[in-house]
């Protein structure tokens, strides 16, 4: 696939696949195009050349609101509804034309996510940033997705509720079996929760594998030294 | 019980022009170099309104149901490119605000004016000038603001609601569901001018259109039932083109495949 934006290529002839039911990780520096390859997955933009296929079908051929709940987005900065987080959750089965079929309920969400059912009626926009990562979380599984794409949903998180929210995703996967594509630049927790690497630099793939072969021998020299310079702490502890 | 109109003939507007000297003596005083603008604004106030004169007399005189309709939509295209020749965003925005400014400035102002015409006043014939260009004159002018505010204000919320709106899309909303706020908010600004000139018609403003009337010798009781017709007239037209603005417009921001169109588009 090719993206462009503003005039200007910001991923150029990538090609790669992601396992279904796997904990993919994107990695690579600032500006590499982690972000442009994630909106692809679920039709926020468009390639602007070459298909992005779901489980070897084009996604371009699939009702494009249809596949959005398939395949959940959780954004860097999590972005509230107006109201309670009762209503953030009950207002996604409401968005999905005649009533999406069987969602699951506000407690059960927020059981996933790991926060407290006394949630429900706190006024979302008034919660920590932690809180709202996870209430935000608790949203896109509202629609029951198959695949759950995060943006770096960890950045503004301190380390330690970071650490959190990576066991209850990993708990998800392995719990519901959700395919999980999480863009990350804590490489400690790529390392962790991963059983997939991808790594990017200046919209190029440069390298892709199982995780424990990724970050144990890596292939090329670029992704050796980008997991050296992290784990010598150019990274957030 | 009209009593007679005093005339202003040339004489008595040369005094007048005394009035306008007084603000830009003051402005040129102060410095406030606004001198050259009050000047040449009241040159070209004076000129145009001799001319429009002319045009109406010619208008009245001639009496033609298609001269009279060329006259309103040629206002309806007037108001359409002032209200978009300052519209926020970008040039892509405002080619695609434009067409959509003109029909629904000019379905808003022709059912308002329909309604007013041909139910309310039962103007005849149906184009008799005399009723339709200044009516018309006054429903244009305010569908005008109101399309620029909302056309304005929507631009803004949707460039600042975006993680908002992406957040809904990525959801599976739909563009309308997307961008349900955005649009109450666009809307409702536009209506507020509105509303607010409703609440203080008559007790702080006395509108132009009904001080002319009584200064040209009406009963201010009639002038005063003139003017209400008018202010109910401006609530509707801009009602209606606010939200025909507002619809069809933010459709405009996504793409077939419920995409937000990338800033730069916005
Ligand atoms: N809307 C846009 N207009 C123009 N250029 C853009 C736009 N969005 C992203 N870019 C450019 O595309 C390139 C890739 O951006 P992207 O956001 O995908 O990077 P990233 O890998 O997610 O970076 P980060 O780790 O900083 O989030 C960058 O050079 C960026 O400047
Ligand atoms: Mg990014």
């Amino acid at each position: 696939m090719n993206q462009d934006k503003a005039g200007r290529r910001v991923l150029s002839d990538l090609s790669v696949s992601l396992p279904k039911g796997g904990f993919s990780t994107l990695i690579g520096p600032s500006g590499a195009g982690k972000t442009s390859l994630l909106r692809l997955l679920n039709r926020l933009d468009d390639p602007a050349s070459g298909t992005v296929c779901f489980m070897g079908r084009p996604i371009a051929d699939a009702p494009v609101r249809a596949l959005r709940r398939e395949v959940g987005f959780v954004f860097q900065t999590p972005s509230m509804f107006p109201g309670t987080v009762a209503q953030n959750l009950l207002i996604v089965p409401t968005l999905g034309g005649q009533a999406a079929a069987d969602p699951p309920s506000v407690g059960e969400a927020l059981r996933q996510v790991e926060l407290d059912t006394d949630f429900e009626h706190r006024i979302a926009a008034e919660l920590s940033g932690g809180e709202k990562q996870r209430v935000a979380l608790a949203r896109a599984l509202m629609t029951r997705p198959r695949i759950l794409l995060l943006d770096e949903p960890t950045a503004a998180l301190d380390p330690e509720v970071a650490e959190q929210l990576m066991l209850t995703l990993r708990r998800l996967r392995e719990d519901s079996g959700l395919t999980i594509v999480m863009v990350t630049h804590r490489l400690s927790e790529a390392r962790l929760a991963s059983t997939y690497a991808v790594m990017l630099e200046a919209g190029r793939l440069v390298e892709a594998g199982p995780a424990d072969r990724f970050f144990s021998t890596p292939a090329t020299a670029r992704t050796r030294e980008f997991i050296t310079a992290g784990r010598q702490g150019s990274e957030p502890a | 019980m009209t009593t007679p109109t005093i005339e202003i003939g040339w004489a008595r507007l040369a005094l007048a022009s005394a009035l306008i000297m007084v603000a830009i003596a003051l402005s040129a005083w102060q410095r406030l170099g606004l001198a050259k603008s009050l000047a040449i604004g009241a040159i070209r106030a004076l000129v145009q309104l001799t001319l429009i004169g002319y045009v109406l007399v010619w208008l009245f005189n001639t009496n033609r149901w298609y001269l009279v309709l060329g006259v309103l939509l040629l206002m309806v295209l007037t108001a359409t490119l002032a209200a978009t020749a300052r519209s926020p965003g970008g040039r892509p925005a405002r080619r695609r605000l434009r067409p959509i400014c003109f029909v629904s400035i000019l379905l808003g102002s022709s059912l308002t004016i329909a309604y007013v015409g041909a139910v309310v006043i039962d103007v005849t014939p149906w184009y008799n000038p005399r009723y339709l260009i200044p009516l018309f004159g006054m429903i244009v002018g305010n569908a005008m603001n109101g399309a620029a505010l909302a056309a304005g204000r929507l631009q803004s919320e949707m460039a600042s609601g975006r993680a908002q709106i992406e957040a809904y899309l990525a959801l599976g909303a739909s563009p309308q569901q997307a961008s349900a706020e955005p649009a109450r908010r666009a809307t409702i600004a536009a209506m507020i001018p509105t509303i607010n000139s409703l609440a203080v018609v008559g007790v702080v403003s006395l509108p132009g259109m009904m001080t002319g009337q009584i200064l040209a010798g009406s009963a201010p009781t009639l002038a005063v039932r003139y003017q209400i017709v008018v202010v109910f007239m401006l609530a509707a037209a801009t009602a209606l083109t606010a939200t025909g603005i507002v619809q069809w417009y933010r459709r405009s921001f996504f793409t077939s495949a419920a995409q937000l169109l990338p800033p730069i588009q916005l």
